[in-house]
Parts: C-alpha cells; sequence; structure tokens
C-alpha cells in the first residue's frame, strides 16, 4: 500500500505530461477531421446572345462547383464590379460544402468573358444569367422545381446583388435571393439629392428622398468605371467587416481579391482594350463621359442608369428575398436597400433586412454572416433549419475598442418598420438651436472639405484616430446648429430629417449645392462623423432673395449616441467626393423648424442560445468535487487505528523504516519502546536518522515501513493524539512578523483548544525572554527563538515532549537550565524525548538512552547501565597479556579480554585495589583504573571513523 | 551571562513543574487531549489574523485603493494633452461613475486580480514552509486536509474581499469625479445607474468565480514548494503564457481551452439582453481548472513528506 502511493507520487508528473497530450493529441485529432473538404469545378464556356435580337454571341467563362452529393439545389454566385468569378472562388467553395451547386461566372466584360459592360442591362447581363439558368436546368446535378426550372437561389456582391435583383425580377425560375451591398437605383447612387420640397414619409427607418437632379459623386464613379476599364477592382471592399463576438484583426481575404487565382493557374485576365471606353459599351461610356465632365446627367442618361437598375424591376419580385446592406458605404447607403425593401414588400415578396458593420468602406460580410445567408438559403431552397423570419437586424458598433476593434453587438426586430401598412418607424425628436449663418461656396469648389475616401474607407475605417480627423469642415464653408447634450443615451438607426431654409448670400446662381451631416459630438468636443456618409442636396433659390424651404434627409447610419453627448448638424457648401459648384457664391442657411427628427429600431440583441453543454459541465464537476471530499473523508475515517494495550506507553516505534524516492534509507528497521516518565536521549552523530524518526513521530512524513504508536494510538498525519505531544524539532517555526507573545497565542489558538489549557504565562516564564517577547520574532538572535520554541512546544503541557537538538545555539548557563527544566517537567510525570549528537549531553540530563547510526538502533537502555558497562572494569596497562594473565589467576574474576592498551574483567565482587595490588605485584604498570564505558566506546566508535 | 537578559527565573521553572504536577491532561476516546478537537483548529478568523498582520496583505489591499485615484488622476493630466486619442478607454471611463469602474475592472483583470489571487493563495501555504511553522501547525495537530481547506477558505475570503474593495472604491471615486449617469457599455448600449450597479456586482461574482482555476493553481504550488515566491510567480506564469497564447490567431478554437479565454465574458454584463453564454462557459472552464488543480493540490498535500 505504502509502496504503491510511493510509486504514485514518483509517477505523478509524468503521468501529468502523459494525460495532457493525450488531451492535446485527441483534440488536434478531433480538429483535423474538420479540415474543409476539397471542393472539386468543372469550367465551361458558355454562349449567349450578344444582344436579343443579335446573331454575334459573347463568350461567358462560367464554373460550376459540385457538392458532395448530388442532385442538390444550386446557388448562382455573381461577382463585383471589376471582379470575376476567380474573385468569388472561396465563398463558392464555401457553398458547396454546404452542400449546394454553386454556379459562377464571369459577366461579359469581365474576366475572361467577352463582350461590353452594359450595367447589368436586362438586355444584356440579365439575359446571360437566364442563359445560365437555362444551363442549370439541364444539369443532372441540380434538383429541379419542373423541366427546365432548376431549384436555385441567386446571390452577390455590389454589381453581383444588382443582377440578382434584376433576374429575380425578370426570371421567376428563382426561387431566393440575397443581394449583398447593392444599389436599388444607380442615378441615385451615384447622383443623390437629399432634399425635397415637401416632407416624405417616414415610415421606414432609412427612406431618403431619392430627388431628382442630384450632386454628382464623383470619387466613388470615377472608381467604379476605371474598375470597368482597366479590370483592376478598387470598389470592391477589401478584407471582412468585424463581426460581434470577433476580436483579432481581419485578414485580408486573398481570394476575394482581384485577380485572385482560385485554381486558375495563375492566368492574368486578357489585356483589356485600350481606349477611352475601355470595356464599356458606348452608350455607357458616353453616357459616364457626360455626367463626369458636366457633373450633370440628362435624362436619357438617367434613363438608362435606371433601366439597368433594381427599380425598375423590384416591384416584380415576391420571391424571398434577405437584404443585406452595410452601415459603412458611402457608395451604396442604407436607403439604397431601404427602398428595393419597400418595393419587394409592395409587391408582396417576403423580405428580411441585415445592416452589417461593413459595406464597400468597411468590408466584405464575415464568416458569421456568410453563414446566415447560407442558412437562408438552406431554408428556402431545402427547407433545413430554421426559419430565417423575416426580421430586421442591425449591427451597433461601440464606442469601445481593445486592441483595435470595435465592439460589436446585432440587434433584431422581427420586422423591419414601415414595411406592412400601418407599421412605421419611432422617431425622437432632438431640438437643434443655432441662428442664421452665411457658408461661402469657393471658386471651383476647392478647397472642399472631406468626409470620406472611397476606396481606401475601408482601411481608414478600422482606425478611430485617423477616421475621427478625416472629417473635416472649412471654417466659413458650413453651417453649424447644435443640441443640447442628450440626457439618455439615443440609438440613432436609420435616416434622420431636418428641416432648412436656404437663401442667396449674393448675386449669385440659382441653385445651392450643399452638403449635410450629422456628427456626433462627444463631452469634450471629438466629432464623429457616423459611417463617414454626407447627404447632398441641390436646391433652387428664389432670385428674390427669399429664403427656399427643404426637408432635407440627412445619411443613414447607425450609431449610439451617448447620454451627455450632443448631435451637430453641419451644412458644408463643399465635399471632396462629390462635384462642387463651380461658380463662388454665398448662401444663408438656417433652420427651418428646430426639431431633427432621428429614428430609433428598439429591439432586443442577439444572444447566444444558453449553452446546455457547460451548464451540465458546470453541475457534473460540482458533484465530482463534493464526491472526491466524500471520499476523501471516509478514507481518512478508515485511517483510524489504536490499540488499548498500548494506551499507557507514551511511544512504541516497530520496525520502522523511511527510503526515500532518491535510494536513500533515513531510517532503517527501527525499534524502540518509551516508557512513562523517561527522559530519552537519541543519541547519534549528524545524519544518524534522529531528525526524521522525530518527525515521523510527529506525523510530518510518512513511514516507508513499520509504524509508531502514541499512547497506543498508531500515527498519521494529524492523528487527534498527535496533541498530547509538544514538539520542538529542528530550528524554530515562528511568523517574522508578529511579537513572540503573539506567535505563541496564535499557535495556541490555530489548536483550537481551551485557553485555560495553555498555560501561556509558564511558557512564556521558562522562555524568560523578558520584554523582548513583545518585539516582532525577526529581530531575535537564534537563541532567544530557540528559547520560544520550547516554550511553544511546552503549551498545553502535553504528556510527551519531544525536543530535537535543544541545546543547540544556547549557552553553557542556558543549557544548564535547560536539563533542569527537563528533568524536573518528568518528575511531574511527563515523558521527555530528546535527541542530541553529543554524549555529555545525553548523561547529564536523560535516563534513557537509544543509540543511533547510520538509521540503524545500535544500543538501548538505561543511561547508567550502558554507561557502567555491566560491572566490567578497565584496567590501562603497558602489558595486556601480561596483566591479563594475572587477572585470571585472581578468584572470582572472569570474562577477561584484552583491547590494545588495555583489559577488561567482570569482577565480580573482587575488589579493584585488590586487583590493582595483584598486577603491581606482577610488574605490570598500571596507567588507569575505572569502570568500562560502553556507552562511549560504542559512540566513539561510531564517530571516530 | 545571558544575551540581552535573557534568562529562565528559577521561580519559573517552579511555577511549570507545579502546573504540570497539577495539571493532567484528560484524554478524550479519539485519544487526544481533552479540549482538542479537530473542527476547531485553525479557525477561520484566526488565519485571518494571521494574514491580516502582515505587512504583504495590508500593502494589497493599500495599493488597491489607491489605483482608482490613481487612474482618475492619470485621466485629468491625460486631459490636458490635445492630441490624445478618442474613442478608446478614456471616452468609456468618463462617460459615468460605473463606467470608471468597469475600465477600473478592464485593465486590472488581465494581470492584477490574478496576481493577488495568485498571491494570496499561493503565499498561503509555501510562505508557512518558509517560516518553518507548517510543522508545528501540522504537529499541533491540524489534520493536513483541514489546514488546506482553512487556508483556502481564508484566501478566499481575502481575495474576495480584496476583488470588491477595488470596484467598490472606484465606484466612489468614479461618482465623485464623473456623476451617477447613465452607463455606457463597450457595445454602446446605456443602462440606468442602478442597472450599472448591479452589473457590477454580478461582474465581481463572475471574476471570482473566474480566478478559481488561478486559486486552485496557485494552492497546488504552494504546496508543492516551499518557495512563496515561486508559487506566486508560476501562477502567474501561467496566467501570462494562457494570455499570450489566446492572442495567437491560427490557433483558432483551440484558444477556447485556455483558462483565461473568458476571462473578459464579464463585459456582457453591460447589455440590456445578458447574454449567459460566455459567463456560463467560464464559469465551467474555471470549475474544471479549479476543480482539478484544488484536487491535485489536496493530494499533493496529503501525501507530502513535510521536511521544511
Amino acid at each position: 500500500m505504502s509502496r504503491l502511493s510511493r510509486l504514485r507520487g514518483r509517477w505523478t508528473i509524468p503521468a501529468l505530461i502523459v494525460v495532457l497530450a493525450l488531451v492535446a493529441g485527441g483534440v488536434y485529432f478531433t480538429r483535423s477531421g474538420d479540415d474543409p473538404v476539397a471542393v472539386s469545378f468543372k469550367e465551361a464556356n458558355i454562349d449567349a446572345p450578344e444582344s436579343p435580337d443579335s446573331a454575334q454571341t459573347v463568350t461567358i467563362e462560367t464554373r460550376l462547383y459540385l457538392p458532395q452529393q448530388t442532385p442538390a439545389p444550386a446557388i448562382m454566385l455573381a461577382h463585383g464590379f471589376g471582379g470575376s468569378l476567380r474573385s468569388v472562388h472561396t465563398q463558392a467553395e464555401e457553398f458547396a460544402r454546404r452542400g449546394f451547386v454553386v454556379l459562377t461566372w464571369s459577366a461579359r466584360g469581365f474576366g475572361r468573358s467577352t463582350g461590353q459592360i452594359a450595367l447589368n442591362s436586362v438586355d444584356r447581363e440579365v439575359r446571360d444569367a437566364q442563359k445560365l439558368l437555362d444551363f442549370l436546368g439541364t444539369r443532372d446535378e441540380v434538383q429541379k422545381d419542373g423541366g427546365g426550372d432548376p431549384r436555385v437561389g441567386v446571390t452577390g456582391a455590389s454589381y453581383g446583388g444588382a443582377l440578382s435583383l434584376l433576374l429575380a425580377g425578370v426570371d421567376k425560375r428563382v426561387d431566393t435571393l440575397v443581394p449583398v451591398i447593392t444599389y436599388n437605383d444607380l442615378a441615385q447612387a451615384l447622383l443623390p439629392n437629399s432634399a425635397l420640397a415637401t416632407p416624405r414619409s417616414d415610415a421606414t427607418p432609412a427612406a431618403t428622398a431619392f430627388s431628382e437632379d442630384g450632386v454628382f459623386k464623383r470619387s466613388w464613379a470615377g472608381i467604379f468605371f476605371s474598375a470597368g476599364m482597366t479590370s483592376i477592382d478598387l470598389s470592391s471592399p477589401t478584407g471582412e467587416a468585424p463581426e460581434m463576438g470577433q476580436t483579432e484583426a481581419n485578414q485580408p481575404a486573398v481570394e476575394q481579391q482581384p485577380g485572385g487565382t482560385g485554381g486558375a493557374a495563375g492566368q492574368q485576365p486578357p489585356t483589356p482594350s485600350l481606349g477611352a471606353c475601355g470595356r464599356f459599351t458606348p452608350e455607357v461610356c458616353a453616357a459616364y463621359t457626360e455626367v463626369a465632365t458636366t457633373g450633370r446627367a440628362t435624362q436619357p442618361t438617367l434613363e438608362l442608369l435606371r433601366k439597368s437598375s433594381p427599380v425598375a424591376v423590384a416591384d416584380q419580385i415576391k420571391q424571398p428575398t434577405m437584404l443585406v446592406q452595410g452601415e459603412q458605404d458611402t457608395l451604396f447607403g442604407l436607403d439604397q436597400s431601404d427602398a428595393t425593401a419597400r418595393q419587394i414588400a409592395a409587391a408582396g415578396g417576403k423580405v428580411k433586412m441585415v445592416w452589417y458593420a461593413g459595406g464597400h468602406d468597411g468590408g466584405n460580410p464575415g464568416t458569421a454572416l456568410r453563414g446566415q445567408i447560407a442558412d437562408w438559403m438552406d431554408f428556402h431552397l431545402r427547407g433545413n433549419g430554421a426559419d430565417p423570419g423575416t426580421g430586421f437586424e442591425y449591427s451597433v458598433q461601440g464606442a469601445f475598442r481593445s486592441s483595435g476593434q470595435p465592439s460589436l453587438r446585432t440587434v433584431v426586430t422581427p420586422s423591419y418598420p414601415g414595411l406592412t401598412g400601418g407599421s412605421t418607424t419611432e422617431r425622437k425628436t432632438v431640438k437643434l438651436t443655432g441662428r442664421e449663418q452665411v457658408a461661402v461656396n469657393p471658386a471651383g469648389g476647392n478647397p472642399a472639405a472631406i468626409s470620406n475616401l472611397p476606396g481606401l474607407g475601408s482601411a481608414l475605417a478600422r482606425s478611430s484616430a485617423i477616421s475621427s480627423r478625416l472629417s473635416l469642415d472649412l471654417p466659413g464653408q458650413a453651417a453649424v446648429f447644435n443640441s443640447e447634450a442628450l440626457e439618455s443615451q439615443v440609438l440613432l438607426t436609420g435616416s434622420s430629417t431636418v428641416k432648412l431654409r436656404v437663401a442667396r448670400g449674393d448675386q449669385t446662381s440659382g441653385e445651392a449645392i450643399l452638403f449635410a451631416k450629422l456628427y456626433d459630438v462627444s463631452t469634450d468636443g471629438t466629432r464623429v462623423l457616423p459611417g463617414s456618409t454626407v447627404a447632398p442636396f441641390r436646391v433652387a433659390l428664389p432670385p428674390d432673395g427669399s429664403a427656399a424651404e427643404v426637408a432635407v434627409t440627412l445619411p443613414g447610419a447607425v450609431r449610439p449616441v451617448e447620454s451627455g453627448h450632443k448631435l451637430a448638424l453641419v451644412v458644408s457648401t463643399t465635399d471632396q467626393a462629390f462635384a462642387n459648384a463651380e461658380q463662388p457664391a454665398a448662401y444663408r442657411i438656417s433652420l427651418a423648424s428646430d426639431e431633427l427628427s432621428v429614428p430609433v429600431v428598439p429591439g432586443r440583441n442577439v444572444t447566444t442560445g444558453f449553452p446546455v453543454g457547460a451548464l451540465w459541465g458546470i453541475v457534473i464537476a460540482l458533484l465530482v468535487l463534493i464526491g472526491a471530499g466524500i471520499v476523501a473523508m471516509f478514507r481518512r475515517r478508515m485511517a483510524q487505528d489504536s490499540d488499548p494495550d498500548l494506551a499507557g506507553v507514551p511511544l512504541v516505534i516497530s520496525n520502522l523504516t523511511k527510503a526515500y524516492p532518491g535510494g536513500v534509507t533515513a531510517v532503517k528497521d527501527l525499534s524502540f519502546r518509551v516508557e512513562h516518565g523517561m527522559v530519552l536521549g537519541l543519541l547519534g552523530p549528524n545524519g544518524a536518522g534522529k531528525t526524521t524518526t522525530l518527525r515521523m513521530v510527529m506525523g510530518l512524513i510518512h513511514p516507508s515501513e513499520g509504524h509508531i504508536r502514541v499512547f497506543g494510538h498508531k500515527v498519521t498525519p494529524g492523528n487527534p493524539v498527535l496533541s498530547r505531544i509538544g514538539s520542538f524539532v529542528e530550528g524554530s517555526g515562528f511568523l517574522p512578523h508578529l511579537s513572540g507573545a503573539a506567535n505563541l497565542r496564535l499557535y495556541w489558538a490555530a489548536t483550537g483548544r481551551p485557553e485555560s489549557e495553555a498555560h501561556v504565562e509558564e511558557a512564556l516564564e521558562i522562555a524568560g525572554l523578558g520584554k523582548a517577547v513583545h518585539r516582532r520574532v525577526r529581530t531575535y538572535s537564534q537563541g532567544m527563538r530557540q528559547r520560544l520554541a520550547i516554550a511553544q512546544a511546552m503549551l498545553g503541557l502535553p504528556d510527551l515532549l519531544i525536543l530535537d537538538e535543544p541545546a543547540n545555539g544556547l549557552d553553557p548557563p542556558q543549557i544548564h537550565q535547560m536539563r533542569e527544566v527537563l528533568r524536573r517537567y518528568a518528575a511531574a510525570g511527563r515523558t521527555v524525548v530528546v535527541s542530541s549528537h553529543l554524549l555529555a549531553e545525553v548523561e547529564q540530563t536523560c535516563s534513557h538512552v537509544v543509540v543511533m547510526h547510520k538509521g540503524q538502533l545500535v544500543a538501548a537502555g538505561e543511561v547508567a547501565d550502558i554507561a557502567a558497562g555491566g560491572g566490567e572494569t578497565t584496567f590501562r596497562v603497558d602489558s595486556p597479556s601480561k596483566a591479563a594473565d594475572v587477572l585470571r589467576s585472581l578468584e572470582g574474576v572472569h570474562d577477561v579480554h584484552e583491547d590494545e592498551g588495555a583489559v577488561h574483567a567482570s569482577m565480580n565482587g573482587v575488589p579493584r585495589a585488590a586487583a590493582l595490588t595483584a598486577l603491581v605485584a606482577a610488574g605490570v604498570a598500571v596507567d588507569q583504573v575505572g569502570p568500562r564505558r560502553r556507552l562511549e566506546d560504542a559512540f566513539l566508535e561510531l564517530v571516530g571513523e | 551571562m545571558s544575551e540581552n537578559g535573557v534568562h529562565t527565573d528559577p521561580g519559573a521553572l517552579k511555577d511549570l513543574t507545579d502546573a504540570a504536577a497539577q495539571h493532567h491532561t484528560k484524554v478524550a476516546p479519539d485519544g487526544s487531549a481533552a479540549g482538542y478537537s479537530a473542527r476547531r483548529t485553525l479557525r477561520i478568523r484566526v488565519e485571518l489574523q494571521r494574514q491580516i498582520r502582515r505587512r504583504r496583505t495590508q500593502l494589497v489591499l493599500a495599493f488597491l485603493v489607491l489605483l482608482p485615484f490613481i487612474l482618475a488622476a492619470s485621466f485629468e493630466i491625460g486631459q490636458a494633452n490635445p492630441n490624445r486619442r478618442s474613442g478608446g478607454f478614456v471616452d468609456l471611463a468618463t462617460a459615468s461613475g460605473i463606467n470608471f469602474v468597469v475600465l477600473t475592472l478592464f485593465v486590472s483583470s488581465s494581470f492584477l486580480l490574478p496576481m493577488i489571487v495568485a498571491l494570496f493563495f499561493g503565499d498561503t501555504i509555501a510562505s508557512e514552509a518558509s517560516w518553518s511553522s507548517l510543522k508545528y501547525l501540522l504537529a499541533a495537530p491540524i489534520p493536513r486536509h483541514r489546514l488546506l481547506r482553512q487556508k483556502a477558505v481564508s484566501s478566499g475570503i481575502l481575495s474576495v474581499f480584496a476583488l470588491a474593495l477595488l470596484p467598490a472604491v472606484a465606484l466612489g471615486v468614479g461618482v465623485a469625479w464623473y456623476g451617477a449617469g447613465e452607463v455606457v457599455s463597450p457595445t454602446g448600449e446605456a443602462a440606468p445607474f442602478a442597472d450599472g450597479v448591479l452589473g457590477m456586482a454580478l461582474a465581481v461574482v463572475y471574476i471570482a468565480i473566474n480566478l478559481f482555476w488561478v486559486a486552485g493553481l496557485a494552492m497546488f504550488l504552494s504546496v508543492s514548494t516551499d518557495a512563496p515566491l515561486g508559487a506566486v510567480g508560476g501562477t502567474v506564469l501561467v496566467s501570462i503564457v494562457s494570455q499570450i497564447l489566446d492572442q495567437i490567431e491560427p490557433l483558432e478554437d483551440l484558444r477556447n481551452y485556455l483558462p483565461t479565454h473568458y476571462a473578459m465574458a464579464w463585459v456582457d454584463l453591460l447589455s440590456t439582453d445578458i447574454d449567459w453564454s460566455e459567463m456560463t462557459r467560464g464559469t465551467f472552464s474555471a470549475l474544471v481548472y479549479g476543480g482539478i488543480f484544488t484536487l491535485l493540490a489536496a493530494r499533493q498535500f496529503k501525501s507530502k513528506d513535510i521536511t521544511s
């Protein structure tokens, strides 16, 4: 049993390492099973008519990703502007792993597809996509709703998102769709106007004016069109948007990058046909040139843009639609998806709206959102999983950032307000103040205020330090209207509205181009422009100098405005991102109404389901801990062992052995017995095993073999019988920060025994430390600690007092006193065990002695007995052999034996004087005569070597 | 003759022997001296006295009282600097008194609080061993399991007190400096002051539970070594290594197994719709780690040879 426990002790650390290695291995093994399965795809080129009645064809390159099991529903995954089928490779693989057949293709004019970009024209790109639907209808791998009607969902981001809307509006074979960060009306996206003469209905949270004759969004338009010229995609967001619960920095999604070589052997796309129009159709090219040079769009241009926008067909969409729009998007804002949602809802389609913390300025959908899109497809194409419903989700970005990442939460509401009859968005009114101000438009519209940097926005939006400094209003070019500090938090969700008055400030042009933005101003004056978005508007000014009154819809955004913060409405004359007015002008701007109407959409935070597993884990862990405690308690109870016959014997040691793991045996087969009233000396040189033996008596060290009984009770660690032992072993042990007296009192308090039994005063007097007893122990000398420790051992007047080398560190008078204390203590009916390596010490103090050497018993008995050697006499002589003969001749003397320079003999009553006379008479020179000192012999023999 | 006037008066010797002659210890059936009961040994009150009188304990508690003042003062100094960044700690901290508490807990919960718990639990037995007083406590006798338990309970009381003291002082300082306004969560939610106080109280409870693993590990090291610094330092080291590994993204889900992974889950309490999942997992993780280490400590201490 003890051998076993020793073995266990030795193997604890290796066993721990093995267990850890097994756990790590197990985790690695189970995880390595999660490695993504490879997805194969087939490439095919499909020809489609160049235009509806044309004989010419364009070649569309496609890839068909196949899942493990077919037939399966299909997903058509369209790419963004400037991309190709390679830029959606990763997402396609993800869908395929979820068990969908995935069709990706390069739209005409992109990638290796031929043809010219017609901006998602219903007659061209949409026809191409219908051709792809036909293709899916012929594939055996694709599940069918009917002959030639595949079970298919369409998704895509930006340009691809618009295509999904157009395709769903045109072709009813599409079963569901998820357009991501896309536009409703390209004319409004590139030429927005946020002002209306009369306020519009505010049923939905992010509805904006969509007025005619907008302000040209110069920077974005340029980037957008240059993507079509050069096939280098600056318009698609880079990286992924942050998501809830995610803390690490985003890794750029390499395979989402343009020219990404998703298995396509690294070939470059064909060199774009150079020329002013790039790969655009002449119509599109002409329209862009017109707008870019004049800053205004003519009616045919607007027609062209509108015809290739989802707005043209969205009122035909009845398929379940999940609209995903970004909160960090200055290209296609929240108002675009709002408009689409209204159209689809009016047509009777089911709409779910998701605003995520990304967009063209903030990143692609992250893993969780892509998973959500796949869940939507799973439910609507296969009926798998829970119904994603038709709710509204938006992501709220907190002000707090740790390690560069904003904290996010997602809020859900059962529906997007304002879609169904009667429901409307809750709006809070915030009072603005500010007198009429004059804002000047500089000649050429330069220098201009800065709100955002398109194309770079996604990198910048993640750095609060930069993005907050990015927004810059130039003095003299802006009118500012502030609110009071908010009394409680307002969670702005959508587009606020305000009514403004604008009048001529001098004799200049008949219209004003202005930019309205709403800042969140913190208590220390730091301004944050939510989403970095501005609302441009163009307003005609009455020539008589009177004011024009307009209702301006501010840009849609999600922003928690904390209590104590202010809202600041800034109306500036310029913005870097737009085509500003060229003519110098001055405008008088004032509030038509002091009310700013702020939309709020109360909802619940998304919380992950309650982790039942972890809860069970807690219960099981608690039960295991309680169980372990109970088992340990029973095992302790079982360990009690007492022998009533030995109840009166203070100490019995039987066959005691202590072997340490290193192979050292400190005590070997030691047996002795200490009777009542003895002062027993444990004598032995240093390292004889005395201290180890005493520690075993105190239950501090576990014996390897044998056992110890104190008053009949077998000693185990913490056995109650130990309360009858007072001990001092190998040095004092005090709390250095407490005084000697406090140490003794607290020690006694720790034993839990009644204070009346302690006899602290008597013990302290024995220690005799005087006033030093009230000093901290750390100031004591070695001798003082020693005396205090002996006093501590005597607390409670124990029946058995064990002192290990008590004389160490004491001076001779103190040693003398201590001997007296021990003798008198034993005389008062107690038992004392003293260990020492000094013979004289034991002889003078003890009544009995046990001599140990190298862990073994050498001699045991009364000190007088052992010292006197049983009546033998030693003669130190010059000739031991001669003396031995003389002694043997004497009557009565026997047991004569020689030693070096001495003869020992048992006198048996013969007087030593007679023997001495005989020796002298025989001519033997006698040096010394005396009792034989066996103890000394034995001891010297031991220590002498 | 005797140093510093240290000597035993002969009268004292007589007093002792007289007392010994008159007083005869009665013996209880279990072999113990009458009046001894294992259940009364090392009562919590006694152990707390032993610990609280230590300079170490007093300094730690004093520092925890001081820390919120240091933070508040540093914000005051920081506000004089026009180039400071916003949107980070400062904005959050100065929103209201509760937010100041949140910040205090946030900056201290990764290193300071685990260290304090490690100190109280890691030092408790190792320091007795280093003073050699452990053997006398065990020979008194205080049964080993009881010594460990009482020490653990006392360290637990001190730790919880320290954990509660810091936010309590921070709340006082925060309310005095920044007022009793709405509390703003890191995710941008606002809640009334009273809810914030309740949230902070729950946060302290969660942090205390979550640091159980630190307590268990420190306890295990404390019974495994005679060097208090080794036990405390070893525990802090493990905590730091765990936090470093938690930053390494390629480990992905493996990081969920790190004991410090859920250390910040209390932040969820600031929300109006509290997400309990992270905190439940954190509690489970802490219980498992803490439980394993505690059992190891008990086993190690039970079978250990006391040689200090």
